[in-house]
C-alpha cells in the first residue's frame, strides 16, 4: 500500500473520482442544437437549451446508446429502467433552473477498470455507477468590468458522470486511472478524452488516515481540468490535510475550489452551506425503459479493448508485456500498428517484434521531435511496414533505414524508391565484398601485421573502412564473415 | 350570429350564410363592447381580419380546412409566434415567443381565425381569475353582482359564455377548463393527459397539465379536440395514439351504459342546489337507458392534499426558469443575487410565490418522503382507485364544483378554502384522466351549475356520448341572444 511518510508519521491516502466525460454525439442530450466545439457564443442553442417557457426535453437516443456503450465497456451492469431526475439550483448559465441528471435510477451500476501501477502489479479500481446528465453553459466574466455574458453553446450537452468508489491511493493511482479510463472510451468512442477542450473533467475526493485506523473526514476537489493539475491537487490536498492532522486538528468536510494558476485549492463551500438541490423525477420525461435487445446489440459493437488487446498481441506475436501494453494504450497507435502488421504477408514473430521496435522507438522519436501525435504521423503505416519489410530482407541495414524513415517522414515516399533513388540497396554479393576488403587490408599492411601480432581490437577499424568504401552498404553480417575469412587465411 | 355554436358557425360559413369576415367583425366588436369583463389580455385585430379573408377566399374557392374561419381564443399560456404571451404573469409582460405551441399550431393549420388571447389566473395558479396580473375576469353571468368566472382558464371561459368568439382553449391542471366552464354555463373537456401536445404550453405542473377546451356545446367540443388531439415527438409523455372522430359520438345512445356516482363526491359545503342537480343528472342517464350506481373511491378525500403537494413541487422547478436572465421581467440589482431577488418578487405575485415556496418546501432534503413521496404513493392509490371502479362502470358522474361561482370581494380569504374549488376535479388530473364538465341548471341565485363526467384514460367519445345527453336532456338556460 502507498504510503505517504512525513518526518514524524505515515498517511494513507483514500481518493475517489468523479469524471465527467463529454458524449461524443452530434447533437446534445434532449435537443437538436450541434456541440461542435469552437462555434461562435451562443450559435448553437436551440429554444430547448435556452429554457423557453414551454419547451419539453426530448431524449437524444444515440447518447443513451453511448452511455450503454461505455456501461458495458467499463464493465457495468445496464439498468433496464433509469430515471431522469431534475437537480435545482439557480445559475445565470443553467438556463431552465435545474440540471437533467440521473440520482437515484443511473443507467448503469457498478462497473470497474484494472490498472498496472509503477512496481507492475494489476490493481482493480472499481466504478460505484454511471449516469447521464446536461452539461451547463459558460459564465464569462472577464470581457467587462461590470457586467458578465453567458455562452449557452454547452448547455444542454450530454455528458456521463462516471463515479468511483474510493479506491485510489496516491496520484499516481489516479493519473494511471484517468488515462486507462481515457484511453478505454477512445476506443470505444463514446469521449474524445479531450481536457483542453473540457470533454473530460474531474471532481475529486480525498481522505488521509493513519495505517490501520478508520477513514478520514473527505474534501471534494471541483474543477481539476488535466491529468497534470489532478496529480498536483492530490499532493496539495495530502499536504494540507496532512499538516491539519499532525497538528492536531479536525480535517472538515468541504467542497474546494482548485487553482490551476497556483496549484492551489482553497474552500469554496462548507458541510453546512451544501446546496439541497431538491432532486425530483422530471415529469416531462418518462423512466427511461430500456429493450435487453438493444443493449445486446450494442454489447456486439464493442471493439477489443486494451486489456484483451495487449493480451492478444503476446500470445499471437510473442510480443514483450512492456510493448504490447504500450501499443494497446492509444487506439491510434494500435490501429497504426496492426495497419502496419496486416501489408506484411503472414506476419511472423520476428516482423512483429521488429514492427514494434520501429514504432516505439524511431518513429516515436521523430514524432516527439516534430511534436506531433501518431494520427498525425508523416509516416504512414504502409510506408514503415515497408521499411521493416526492406530491413528484415536484408535489402537495407538497420543504419540506413533510419536515413530513411527520415526521409519518408519528409517526403512521404515510399521506401523502396527511396533505396532505389539513392542506391542504398544493401551490398550482399560475397564476391563484391572480398574484392571490397582485400582492398582496404592491401591499403593498411601494417595494421593488418599488428592484427595478427594481437591487436584484435583494429577488426572494427577494417570493418569501418569497408563501410566506408561502400557507403555503408556493405551487409554487416556478411562483411563479418568475410573479413574473419580474408584475416584467418593469412594472405 | 354570435350566439352560434362552433358546428353552426362551421355550418353558416360553408353554406355562405355569412363570411369568416363578418363573423370576425361581429366577435370583434363584442370583444371591445365588452371589454368590462378583461376576458382578453391581447386582441389581434388586423391578424384576425388578414386570417378571415383568407378562409373566406378558401370557402369560396373549395379548400376549407375543418375549422376555415371560425374565430376562437386561445388561452395564454399558449405559445404564439410573433404574438405577446404572458400566461397571465408580470414576469411575461413583454414576452413574444418565437415559435408557435403544438396546440394552437393545429387549430392555425385546421384554418381558425385567432381573435385574441384570454385573460388566465397567474401561470395557471388559481380557481377564479383572481391572480392574474392583467385583472380580473368578470363573469358574463354576472347580474347585481360582479361574478367570478372561475379559474384559471377564466378569460376563456368569459369570452365563450359571453359569445366574444366560437371556442377558445383552456388548460387543466387541478380543474382549469372543468371548474370556469361550470361557474360559466358552458362546456370545459380536459382530455386525457397525453392525448394533446404540452409543447409551447407555459407549464405549471408537468405531470397534470393537459390542453383542453371551452365551448358552447358537448358536439363542438368533441370537433375542437379532434383538432388538436394527437402524438407530438416534442412532448415525451404525449402518446402515440389513433384520434377518433369525436363528434360521431354525439347523440348516440347510451343504452346499457354503466355510469358510477362515488359518494365519497358528496362532500362536505357543497350546495344543495348542486345535490339536487347531480341526482337530476343521475336520472336523466337512466331514463336514457344507462345503468347508475353508486361507487366508492376510498383515496378520493386524500386526492386534493396530495395535489397540492405534486403540483406546488413541480411548479417550484418549473419556474425556476424566469430568473430575469434571458427574456421576460427583470429588476435590476447591484448582485446577481440581488437582481434573482428582485426580478422574482416583482415578477411574480402572492399566489404564485406561495406555490413556489410551498414546493420549494416539499422538496426540501428531510422533507422529500414526509411530503412528496407520500404524495405520489396517494397518487398512486387513486390511479388503483380508478382503475378498480372502472372495471364495474363505464364512465362516473359528479358535480363539477361543491358551488356555484362566487361575487367579487366573497371569494375565500384563506387559500386552503379557495384550493377546496378544485376538489371534485382535481382526481381526474392526478389519475390523468379525461373529464368533461356539463352546464346542468342555475341554482337559486340564477349562477350555473356544471355536472362532471370521468372516463377510462383514452375514452373521450364516452365523455361526448353521455355528456350531449346530458346537455339535451339538462336543457340549459344559455344567456342567448339576450346577450
Amino acid at each position: 500500500m502507498a504510503c505517504v511518510e512525513t518526518s514524524s508519521e505515515k498517511w494513507e491516502m483514500v481518493i475517489g473520482l468523479e469524471v465527467h466525460a463529454q458524449i461524443v454525439s452530434n447533437s446534445k442530450l434532449f435537443s437538436s442544437a450541434s456541440t461542435k466545439f469552437g462555434a461562435a457564443p451562443n450559435e448553437n442553442v436551440s429554444l430547448v437549451d435556452a429554457a423557453l417557457p414551454g419547451v419539453l426535453p426530448v431524449i437524444n437516443s444515440f447518447c443513451i446508446d453511448q452511455a450503454i456503450k461505455t456501461g458495458l465497456g467499463l464493465n457495468g451492469d445496464i439498468n433496464l429502467v433509469s430515471i431522469f431526475d431534475r437537480k435545482n439550483y439557480f445559475y445565470p448559465d443553467l438556463p431552465q433552473g435545474y440540471q437533467i441528471s440521473q440520482y437515484k435510477h443511473p443507467i448503469v451500476s457498478g462497473g470497474y477498470i484494472e490498472i498496472e501501477i509503477a512496481d507492475g502489479s494489476a490493481r482493480k479500481i472499481n466504478l460505484e455507477r454511471i449516469h447521464v446528465e446536461q452539461d451547463a453553459g459558460k459564465s464569462i466574466h472577464d470581457q467587462s468590468a461590470a457586467k458578465s455574458f453567458i455562452d449557452l453553446n454547452r448547455a444542454g450537452v450530454a455528458l456521463m458522470e462516471i463515479v468511483t468508489r474510493p479506491d485510489m491511493r496516491s496520484a499516481d493511482e489516479v493519473s494511471i486511472f484517468l488515462r486507462k479510463l481515457r484511453s478505454i472510451l477512445r476506443y470505444l468512442g463514446t469521449c474524445d478524452g479531450n481536457m483542453d477542450e473540457g470533454s473530460m473533467r474531474a471532481d475529486l475526493n480525498i481522505s488521509l488516515h493513519r495505517p490501520g485506523t478508520e477513514l478520514g473526514t473527505r474534501a471534494e476537489i471541483k474543477n481539476v481540468n488535466s491529468i497534470k493539475f489532478l496529480v498536483s491537487a492530490v499532493a496539495f490536498e495530502a499536504a494540507r490535510q496532512i499538516e491539519i492532522l499532525e497538528s492536531g486538528g479536525t480535517v472538515e468536510q468541504e467542497t474546494r475550489l482548485f487553482d490551476g494558476a497556483t496549484g492551489e485549492t482553497r474552500p469554496m463551500r462548507s458541510k453546512e452551506d451544501a446546496q439541497d438541490y431538491r432532486y425530483f423525477p422530471d415529469p416531462d420525461l418518462p423512466p427511461l425503459v430500456l429493450k435487453q435487445s438493444r443493449v445486446d446489440a450494442i454489447r456486439r459493437t464493442i471493439p477489443e479493448l486494451p486489456d484483451a488487446k495487449t493480451k492478444r498481441l503476446q500470445q499471437e506475436y510473442d510480443l514483450p508485456h512492456y510493448d504490447a501494453t504500450l501499443i494497446a494504450s492509444e487506439m491510434e497507435i494500435s490501429n497504426f500498428y496492426e495497419c502496419a502488421l496486416k501489408t506484411i504477408k503472414s506476419p511472423g514473430k520476428d516482423e512483429a517484434k521488429t514492427l514494434a521496435n520501429w514504432l516505439l522507438g524511431e518513429l516515436f522519436a521523430l514524432l516527439k521531435k516534430h511534436d506531433k501525435s501518431i494520427s498525425e504521423s508523416n509516416v504512414s503505416s504502409e510506408n514503415l511496414a515497408a521499411l521493416v519489410a526492406l530491413i528484415r530482407t536484408n535489402v537495407i541495414s538497420g543504419k540506413i533505414a533510419k536515413d530513411v524513415l527520415e526521409i519518408i517522414w519528409d517526403t512521404g515516399k515510399h521506401p523502396a524508391a527511396i533505396v532505389q533513388e539513392n542506391g542504398w540497396r544493401q551490398i550482399v554479393s560475397a564476391n563484391e565484398i572480398t574484392v571490397c576488403l582485400q582492398k582496404v587490408l592491401a591499403q593498411n599492411v601494417d595494421k593488418v601485421a599488428e592484427y595478427r601480432d594481437g591487436k584484435e581490437k583494429l577488426f572494427g577499424f577494417f570493418i569501418g573502412q569497408a563501410m566506408k568504401e561502400t557507403q555503408g552498404k556493405a551487409n554487416p553480417q556478411l562483411l563479418n564473415e568475410v573479413l574473419r575469412k580474408l584475416l584467418e587465411k593469412g594472405e | 350570429m354570435h350566439t352560434l355554436s362552433l358546428h353552426d358557425i362551421k355550418c353558416g360559413l360553408l353554406n355562405k350564410k355569412f363570411s369568416s369576415v363578418e363573423i370576425t367583425k361581429r366577435f370583434l366588436g363584442r370583444i371591445e363592447k365588452y371589454k368590462h369583463w378583461n376576458a382578453f389580455i391581447t386582441v389581434c385585430e388586423e391578424l384576425a381580419l388578414q386570417s378571415a379573408q383568407q378562409s373566406d377566399q378558401r370557402i369560396s374557392n373549395g379548400t376549407a380546412r375543418e375549422l376555415e374561419g371560425i374565430p376562437i381564443a386561445l388561452k395564454d399560456l399558449f405559445l404564439t409566434k410573433g404574438i405577446k404571451t404572458t400566461a397571465g404573469s408580470k414576469m411575461l409582460y413583454n414576452f413574444v415567443p418565437p415559435y408557435e405551441s403544438t396546440v394552437s399550431q393545429k387549430l392555425l393549420d385546421a384554418g381558425v381565425v385567432l381573435l385574441g388571447k384570454t385573460n388566465m389566473d397567474e401561470f395557471a395558479m388559481g380557481s377564479s381569475n383572481l391572480t392574474s396580473y392583467y385583472g380580473p375576469v368578470v363573469n358574463p353571468w354576472s347580474r347585481d353582482k360582479k361574478l367570478v368566472p372561475g379559474g384559471s382558464s377564466g378569460g376563456s371561459a368569459a369570452a365563450v359564455a359571453g359569445y366574444l368568439c366560437a371556442a377558445a382553449t383552456g388548460s387543466d391542471t387541478g380543474g382549469s377548463v372543468r371548474q370556469p366552464a361550470a361557474f360559466s354555463g358552458i362546456v370545459g373537456l380536459k382530455p386525457t393527459y397525453g392525448r394533446c401536445s404540452r409543447y409551447g404550453m407555459v407549464a405549471f405542473a408537468s405531470s397534470l397539465d393537459q390542453a383542453g377546451s371551452l365551448t358552447a356545446t358537448v358536439r363542438d367540443a368533441a370537433i375542437f379536440l379532434s383538432v388538436i388531439s394527437g402524438y407530438d415527438e416534442k412532448d415525451s409523455t404525449s402518446e402515440n395514439r389513433a384520434v377518433p372522430d369525436f363528434k360521431s359520438f354525439a347523440g348516440k345512445s347510451i343504452k346499457g351504459l354503466k355510469i358510477g356516482i362515488p359518494r365519497e363526491y358528496a362532500v362536505e359545503g357543497m350546495s344543495d342546489d348542486i345535490i339536487d342537480f347531480w341526482k337530476k343528472g343521475g336520472k336523466i342517464l337512466e331514463e336514457a337507458g344507462a345503468e347508475v350506481m353508486e361507487v366508492s373511491l376510498p383515496y378520493s378525500k386524500y386526492a386534493l392534499p396530495a395535489y397540492y403537494i405534486v403540483a406546488p413541487a413541480e411548479a417550484s422547478a418549473n419556474l425556476a426558469r424566469y430568473d430575469g436572465i434571458r427574456y421576460g421581467f427583470r429588476a435590476e440589482g447591484k448582485s446577481l443575487k440581488e437582481m434573482y431577488e428582485n426580478t422574482r418578487t416583482e415578477g411574480f405575485a402572492d399566489e404564485v410565490k406561495r406555490r413556489i415556496l410551498i414546493g420549494t418546501y416539499v422538496l426540501s432534503a428531510g422533507y422529500y418522503d414526509a411530503y412528496y413521496l407520500r404524495a405520489l404513493k396517494i397518487r398512486e392509490l387513486i390511479r388503483q382507485d380508478f382503475s378498480s371502479v372502472f372495471q364495474k362502470v363505464d364512465l362516473l358522474l359528479t358535480p363539477t364544483t361543491p358551488t356555484s361561482a362566487f361575487a367579487f370581494g366573497e371569494e375565500p380569504k384563506d387559500p386552503v378554502t379557495m384550493y377546496l374549488n378544485d376538489v371534485l376535479t382535481v382526481t381526474a388530473n392526478m389519475a390523468g384522466l379525461p373529464g368533461i364538465s356539463v352546464p346542468i341548471g342555475l341554482d337559486k341565485l340564477g349562477r350555473p351549475l356544471g355536472l362532471q363526467l370521468i372516463a377510462p384514460h383514452f375514452m373521450e367519445e364516452l365523455l361526448v356520448q353521455v355528456g350531449s345527453v346530458l346537455e339535451k336532456e339538462a336543457n340549459f338556460p344559455t344567456l342567448g341572444e339576450a346577450m
